[in-house]
């Protein structure tokens, strides 16, 4: 079994319920969700929904095809982590007396992560970009003692003029 | 025109064909009661003792005819009673549309009286479900449950509807009946790589499931594996399609199969599954399945391609179209060698055992029904010993004749199922077969069948234990009989004619037949009660993980 990492984008019908359809589908059938993110798109009818997975081809062919058989999921498509624009937020509070700031300044510098709030014994950063740059800057801040943590979970689009728009599902006008 | 929601509902069903439904009322229930009141000349509600029994009959009903069933049940426990039948649907892919009534909108979310959030609750066993919440959306969404429930790989869809709703009144048009496009083929091209494959084959099997039921697929399907001279067994969702006996019908596949069946499985090296989806019943071991053929499947539905076993081909589509187009491209082949084995097997393995056996036997039972009723007669079943004895011996010989639970397997389906059935073909003999076991499950239905005067004859296979757990016991757990041999004194015979209907007793097969002539001849439900020795065993077994070559025997 050859477990590796998926990105999942779907666009789905703006209604009440539909994250949970999605994401018991994920529970009952055994699929586990490492982050997801929703949002309403341009069209206020449909929202759309990022999520990472992991599991072999096999997994992730199936979560695919049985996503795609909901009615209310429009559009499936599984994002390419290579070429697709993948962005996360991160929010880290960290323990820091006035000895700190200045080293956790410099790092903030380097990583391109800007500190929102200062406190006499702590900084709150936060930093934007792909998964593997808030693993990097974080790898370095765990040196200092942090307090609280939170990541939105990746959000994805493809560059250029791919544009991903609902599937001719007979079911619906969309 | 202005109507209240309830009428809007009655209508709806009526644009939609509806001429029968199942349930039970309620408090929230009570305008759509009422609306049917005033449209009895249309559409006929059937009261079941339990709204587990309305979603079996509706189940039974559909499964009958390919209508959709529907089901009307009020909120809180009334939905929640729903939630097997629903699954059972689900698991066979059976049409079904469920309508519960909730509580008032302003008293959704205040875990009011007899409120529960079905929704929530059958979201893992619908297709898809609604919650109706503003009046103008209620006629397009009913549209939209018959068509989901109705189109690609069927399944069961349930609205809920809040009762103020069902008393509001809106503007309604109403609409042509919905029927489902035909799905187009998949290309030519696949098609005659399918056929190519066909005409190379030394041992090729054709293993159908319900999808072939499902499309009305069984003529093409007879016609094809005749045309292209292909032995052929089926999953005991399909059974009833290729006439029992025929030189290519090999019978059922899986744990309790054919030896035959299995043991062609395991030598063919062309494996055609069409409308399966290759349970664990099925394809017990998913590494040792099939392990020399190629394998192409056959399913509307893309999902259910590599989900247990990895195909080497697949064909998307609606299966009666797919064998409409495949038909021309195949080729008679006579493959003696291949037969001949086939034959041998069926010589060597597929006799019925049963030394040390006393009293009347299931196969005997269902011999006396399939000579007396025919092929024409339906036959419902519950889930156990019993229900693979019927499949097994049942000689079923057309489709739909054939209703049992096969995915989720549940006790107690049967009587509402029968019931549904003959409510569904009226002129047709209809079969309850069941046990002890299932039948104390949903013996409740006995007053649905006497309301309505139903000539159901259900035959009861009383062992007096839970014997296909105890069967497991035996062969798997050193006997160890725990909870499976209840000391039940029940009299089936006077509760029979307590609930108002005609209870009969027979210990052999002479007896057999002839109360069961009595019972073809009176009016109104029976039951049969035929004591059969506890240690008759469901054999060949296959236990769970093994192949043909694990088979138990005896």
């Amino acid at each position: 079994m050859n477990e590796k990492k998926a990105i999942i984008a779907l666009l789905v019908e703006n209604n009440a319920n539909v994250l949970s359809r999605v994401s018991m589908l994920f529970g009952r059938r055994g699929y586990n969700i490492d982050s997801l993110t929703v949002s309403e798109t341009n069209d206020p009818t449909i929202s759309r929904i990022t999520i990472t997975t992991q599991g072999d081809d096999r997994i992730i062919e199936q979560i695919v095809l049985q996503t795609r058989k909901l009615v209310e999921v429009k559009a499936v498509q599984l994002e390419d982590e290579n070429e697709a624009i993948l962005r996360e937020l991160l929010l880290v509070k960290v323990a820091a007396d006035e000895s700190q700031r200045a080293t956790i300044r410099d790092i903030c510098e380097v990583y391109k992560a800007s500190i929102v709030d200062f406190s006499p014994s702590s900084i709150v950063c936060e930093l934007t970009g792909k998964p593997s740059k808030i693993n990097g800057f974080l790898d370095v801040i765990e040196k200092y003692q942090i307090l609280e943590l939170c990541r939105t979970g990746v959000t994805a689009m493809d560059r250029g003029n791919k544009i991903m728009s609902c599937e001719n599902k007979e079911s619906h006008k969309c | 025109m202005k109507l209240t929601g309830a009428e809007i509902i009655t209508e709806v069903l009526i644009e939609q064909g509806v001429t029968d439904l199942f349930g039970y009322p309620g408090g929230a229930a009570i305008n759509i009661y009422e609306a049917l009141y005033h449209r009895q000349d249309k559409i006929k509600h059937y009261l079941t003792a339990h709204e587990q029994g309305a979603t079996h009959a509706a189940d039974g009903y559909a499964r009958a005819t390919g209508k959709t069933g529907v089901v009307l049940a009020t909120s809180g426990p009334g939905a929640t009673n729903t939630v097997t039948g629903i699954a059972t649907a689900y698991l066979d892919s059976i049409p079904m549309v469920v309508i519960t009534a909730n509580v008032g909108t302003d008293l959704i979310g205040k875990d009011s009286f007899q409120e529960v959030f079905i929704t929530g609750i059958t979201q893992p066993i619908t297709k898809h479900n609604y919650a109706v919440r503003d009046i103008d959306k209620l006629a397009e969404t009913l549209r939209d449950a018959f068509r989901i429930a109705g189109s690609g790989r069927r399944g069961p869809v349930l609205v809920d509807v809040p009762k103020d709703i069902t008393a509001a009144t809106y503007e309604f048009s109403p609409m042509p009946r919905w029927e489902e496009p035909k799905v187009s083929s998949a290309p030519q091209s696949e098609l005659l790589k399918v056929a190519d494959l066909i005409a190379k084959a030394k041992r090729p099997v054709v293993c159908f499931g319900g999808g072939v039921i499902s499309s009305e697929a069984g003529g093409e399907l007879v016609e094809f594996v005749k045309k292209a001279r292909i032995p052929t067994c089926h999953t005991i969702m399909g059974t009833g399609v290729i006439g029992f006996g025929d030189d290519l019908d090999m019978g059922m596949i899986g744990m309790h199969g054919s030896m035959t069946a299995n043991s062609a499985i395991d030598e063919t090296d062309l494996l055609l599954a069409m409308g399966t989806r290759f349970s664990d019943r099925v394809a017990l071991n998913l590494r040792d399945f099939a392990p020399h053929a190629t394998i192409v499947q056959f399913d509307i539905d893309e999902s259910e391609i590599r989900k247990n076993v990895m195909a080497d081909m697949a064909i998307i589509g609606d299966i009666k179209t797919e064998l409409q187009s495949l038909i021309p491209l195949v080729e008679g082949k006579e493959r003696p060698e291949w037969l001949e084995t086939i034959g041998n097997w069926k010589k060597e393995y597929d006799i019925i055992n049963g030394k040390n056996i006393t009293g009347i036997r299931p196969v005997e039972i269902m011999e006396v029904i399939g000579e007396k009723c025919g092929s024409d007669a339906v036959i419902a079943t519950d889930v156990g010993q019993h229900q693979m004895w019927a499949a097994q011996f049942c000689k079923k010989t057309r489709p739909r004749g054939f209703i049992t639970s096969g995915g989720l397997g549940t006790m107690g389906f049967g009587y509402g199922a029968a019931i549904g059935a003959k409510i569904a073909l009226p002129d047709a003999t209809v079969f309850h077969i069941t046990s002890d076991g299932s039948f104390h499950m949903n013996m409740n239905e006995a007053c649905t069948a006497v309301s309505n005067n139903l000539k159901v004859i259900t035959v009861i296979f009383d062992n007096k234990v839970l014997g296909m757990v105890r069967q497991w016991q035996t062969s798997f757990y050193n006997r160890h009989y725990i909870s499976t041999q209840p000391e039940r004194k029940t009299d089936y015979v006077k509760v029979a004619e307590g609930f108002g209907a005609r209870g009969f007793r027979a210990e052999t097969k002479e007896e057999f037949e002839k109360v069961l002539d009595e019972a073809l001849a009176g009016e109104g439900p029976a039951w049969i009660v035929c004591p059969i020795d506890r240690e008759e065993r469901v054999l060949p077994m296959i236990p769970g993980g093994g192949t043909v070559r694990s088979a138990i025997m005896e």
